[in-house]
């Protein structure tokens, strides 16, 4: 530990049940740290990436743009062009010179290529210190072309990966209420913060539209131009991993009056609690929607209960560690770890607030740690002393948790399992089942030392 | 020469990636070392997520992780307290300082501030730190690999004493052909210093304890002594110069260069051994022989599976030009090669390597995309490809045809790491693969469901 664990990120770690929580979160990674975080540019075009129809343009050198080629596992049900990587490859003499002419260049010879329902241009770092005027260019392109062009503040030094967040919503934004919203009914919602990771959004349209709810724009999840220009007319915005979009449901309850509803879909418990929520709010327009609601969440629960629980039987008292981008997911894990009967040891996020790690707090049980913005070396600190046997996490916790000999499941957005929604849960289960129960790991140097488990393991820290 | 150009001014799925995660790579090949970006957090994290992809090992690579207001006044006082920070957490021998986009468009300079490092800090048992400018507005991944193993020799190589150890400076290889090269050396009887060894490194074993930094890389002392070998053998036909290790240390100390190509195929890997008979003073033992000679013999037993095929190839330059040269071997027609790399060396370099056995020179690209090399491929009807996995959905799926991972990066595969392309066993093991795509996908395709192929 205290190798592992520097003086000046001790304010970003806590213990339930040790005191007040007041996590330092939401600055600045430090320096040599060796954070998991990304920068601003990631947060942007993680959130608008799905975004299927629309032309996404990273202005910059070429590895923002390499880095971030299809890497995401985001479905579309038509058009694909989000799974194409386009950058304006700045060289040296554009950074002298200025990066403006390539830009609006790159940007006609693309739309004339793919014919895109708007563009979307990136910023990133240095065009960012070279003083392209970003929103010239794309007015002059949009005028062109007769096509959204739309500016993405996103220079990855200006803030941490919620700016990127921020960045996006004012992207969207400037596409929202340019749409006719005609024909849009009353009982109507938009899908906010769900990015189809293998097909989860379809998961949760199916739900809605199984309740009667008509779904008028899966805006980061399968999402199309035209939708979210008239996504103003939905009656109620759902808004999943409230840190990335939030700021956009904000936005739209401020200039058009659209409320929203904070929901997850991880789990049964807050899966269930979203479809009633949402049912309620409907409820005095929509005949039998509760009635509807209780009956589809009967059945999913049914068909899935007998096999969650003989999964349940085999994983009784095993522990996990969360860590991922957002905490507001890490709420639903933890759910979704109780109903699995195990534990959660350790648990943070890439970017809570001081809101999400105090709701953090009061759900995890006493002794738990939780986490703002770690890196390597204290979680396989973390990992060792409370002797964990899964990790939640993504690609890059990965060789973390195998190299101490625990099961790992793969929660980002590169996954290619379904979570969310019921199946999910069930999913989820089997992904947990299948790793934790591995007869790998009894080889495992650390683990084979220590055969009857974690005492050993904890004492030596 | 049939050179094209790219026609248009944007990227579009690019063939390259960026010059500091070549540096970045380079530099966990050094024992004890952590490699260092100075710019914005999301360069290391993206870098080290790519490369975990791969290798599927912990990579962990420090930033100075700058912010608005360093962007404006200077990155030097992150920088300074990102590596104070590392020494903390890590207790390096090494650190490797690569610079990024972000910190060469403000003008910091990386060397002069790691020199002020270690002046102010000099009270400080200091790891040696190792600088190299990295921008990545310019060049490729390659570029960086080779500044930042040229920058290592430059500062640290300054032992000039005679080592019986000769220098190889193998290029961007994996983890198993980096094995095979020192079982080479150890047969013939000769020590080597190989520069990067990332064979430990990146495709590690798993231990009792979590390793802060992972055992293996060349060791401090022995890159010291560089300087003081024999010869070195660095590979890669299309290296420049100025990114050349091993005529930095030719020509400011006299060290015998044997510049050859990545040993891939017969005829490079016999110029391989040709240079190790001649620096050992000793002929290619007998297990290299057979090995040799059961190459050969593979060659005979499949030529007709392969014999008029056409094959396009894509990746790092030098490794397009091995492939080139192994194809061209086995019958085999490389129609298209190409590279997001631009060195201007590709076309001499696969010319040289083809020219005495294929009558019409294949298509060389230099500096190109992947929407370019679809556009080119398709309308040459090619049977195969040969690549790493960014070319499979958009061009080996997309064409219907087989694609044989080789390079960097793999990551719709398991065991990448382990790949061997090198020497005499992997020419074979990739003449298998080969063999084996196209015998697959006859098999898929008959209607009969031969048993005996």
């Amino acid at each position: 530990m205290s190798t592992a664990l520097l003086d000046e990120r001790k304010d970003q770690i806590h213990r339930a049940g040790e005191g007040p929580i007041d996590l330092a979160c939401n600055r600045e990674s430090l320096a040599g740290a060796v954070s998991q975080r990304a920068c601003v540019f990631c947060g942007a075009r993680v959130v608008l990436y799905p975004i299927a129809d629309a032309l996404h343009l990273v202005h910059g050198p070429i590895g923002c743009a390499a880095y971030t080629w299809d890497i995401r596992g985001a479905l579309s049900s038509g058009p694909e062009l989000h799974r194409l990587s386009f950058s304006t490859d700045l060289r040296e003499r554009d950074v002298i010179f200025g990066g403006e002419k390539k830009l609006a260049a790159a940007l006609d010879e693309l739309i004339e290529r793919h014919r895109p329902k708007a563009a979307f241009v990136y910023s990133t770092c240095i065009v960012g210190l070279i003083g392209d005027d970003l929103g010239a260019v794309c007015r002059a392109a949009a005028a062109r072309s007769g096509i959204p062009v739309i500016p993405v503040q996103s220079e990855g030094f200006k803030g941490n990966k919620r700016s990127g967040y921020l960045a996006a919503c004012k992207a969207m934004f400037e596409l929202v209420g340019t749409g006719d919203r005609a024909g849009i009914g009353p009982v109507s919602v938009n899908i906010l913060g769900d990015f189809n990771l293998a097909g989860e959004t379809w998961i949760i349209r199916d739900y809605l539209r199984r309740l009667g709810i008509e779904v008028v724009a899966t805006i980061t999840g399968d999402g199309r131009v035209d939708d979210i220009r008239r996504c103003h007319g939905a009656a109620l915005n759902l808004v999943q991993c409230a840190g990335a979009t939030q700021d956009l449901a904000r936005m739209m309850q401020e200039r058009y009056g659209t409320p929203f509803l904070r929901v997850s879909y991880v789990g049964i418990e807050d899966m269930a609690d979203a479809l009633y929520r949402t049912a309620e709010f409907f409820h005095p327009l929509a005949d039998g929607i509760l009635a509807r609601t209780q009956e589809l969440v009967r059945g999913e629960l049914e068909g899935i209960l007998p096999e969650l629980t003989r999964l349940a039987g085999e994983l009784q008292g095993r522990k996990a560690a969360v860590y991922v981008g957002g905490a507001f997911k890490a709420f639903s894990l933890i759910k979704a770890f109780r109903h699995l009967g195990m534990t959660v040891a350790i648990v943070g996020s890439q970017t809570g607030t001081p809101e999400d790690y105090a709701e953090l707090a009061a759900i995890s049980d006493p002794g738990t740690i939780i986490v703002d913005d770690a890196n390597p070396l204290e979680l396989s600190a973390f990992i060792k002393e409370t002797g964990v046997d899964v990790f939640v996490g993504g690609i890059k916790e990965r060789p973390i948790a195998y190299k101490l000999g625990i099961g790992f499941c793969d929660h980002n957005h590169e996954r290619k399992i379904a979570l969310e929604g019921f199946a999910g849960m069930l999913n989820f289960a089997r992904e947990i089942h299948r790793s934790v129960t591995s007869p790998v790991w009894r080889f495992m140097p650390r683990r084979a030392a220590a055969p009857s488990g974690r005492q050993k393991v904890a004492s030596a820290c | 020469m049939l050179t094209q150009s790219r026609p248009y001014v944007s990227t579009t799925n690019a063939c390259k990636l960026c010059r500091p995660l070549g540096a970045a790579l380079a530099f966990k090949g050094i024992e004890g070392a952590v490699p260092f970006l100075h710019g914005s957090q999301g360069c290391a994290t993206y870098m080290r997520r790519y490369l975990i992809s791969h290798f599927r090992e912990p990579v962990d690579i420090a930033s100075s992780s700058l912010g608005e207001k360093e962007a404006v006044y200077g990155g030097g006082p992150n920088l300074k307290k990102g590596i104070l920070n590392v020494m903390k957490k890590y207790r390096p021998e090494v650190v490797g300082v690569a610079t990024t986009c972000l910190t060469e468009t403000i003008g910091d300079d990386a060397g002069r501030l790691v020199r002020e490092f270690k002046a102010e800090f000099g009270d400080l048992e200091l790891p040696e730190i190792v600088s190299v400018s990295t921008p990545a507005y310019g060049g490729s991944h390659m570029e960086g690999f080779h500044a930042a193993v040229r920058a290592a020799v430059d500062q640290l190589a300054a032992d000039a004493a005679p080592t019986p150890a000769a220098n190889l400076l193998p290029g961007f290889v994996s983890p198993e052909d980096l094995r095979h090269l020192k079982d080479i050396f150890q047969d013939f009887g000769l020590p080597v210093t190989v520069l990067p060894d990332i064979s430990d490194t990146m495709d590690g074993p798993t231990l009792e304890d979590y390793r802060e930094i992972p055992e293996g890389g060349t060791p401090l002392a022995a890159i010291r002594r560089m300087a003081g070998a024999p010869a070195t053998i660095e590979f890669g036909r299309t290296l420049r110069s100025e990114l050349s290790a091993g005529g930095l240390l030719q020509n400011r100390r006299g060290v015998r260069l044997f510049s050859l190509g990545l040993p891939i195929g017969l005829r490079e890997t016999d110029a391989f051994y040709a240079a190790l008979e001649e620096i050992s003073g000793r002929p290619t033992p007998r297990r290299h022989a057979l090995e040799r000679g059961r190459l050969l013999d593979a060659y005979v037993d499949g030529h007709k599976y392969l014999s008029g095929l056409r094959a396009v190839i894509y990746g790092e330059e030098d490794l397009v030009v091995g492939l080139a040269a192994f194809l061209a071997e086995i019958g085999v027609r490389p129609v298209l090669a190409a590279s997001g790399g631009g060195s201007k060396r590709l076309s001499a370099a696969i010319s040289a390597v083809c020219g005495s056995i294929l009558t019409e020179i294949p298509r060389v690209m230099e500096d190109v995309d992947f929407h370019d090399i679809v556009e080119q491929a398709r309308a040459l009807s090619p049977d195969l490809v040969l690549g790493n996995s960014k070319g499979y959905r958009v061009l080996a799926r997309e064409l219907g045809i087989p694609l044989i991972r080789v390079g960097f990066p793999i990551h719709d595969r398991f065991g990448a790491q382990r790949l061997i392309h090198l020497g005499y066993r992997g020419a074979l093991r990739l003449f298998d693969a080969i063999v084996n795509a196209v015998l697959e996908k006859s098999q898929d395709e008959s209607d009969v469901g031969y048993g005996y192929l």
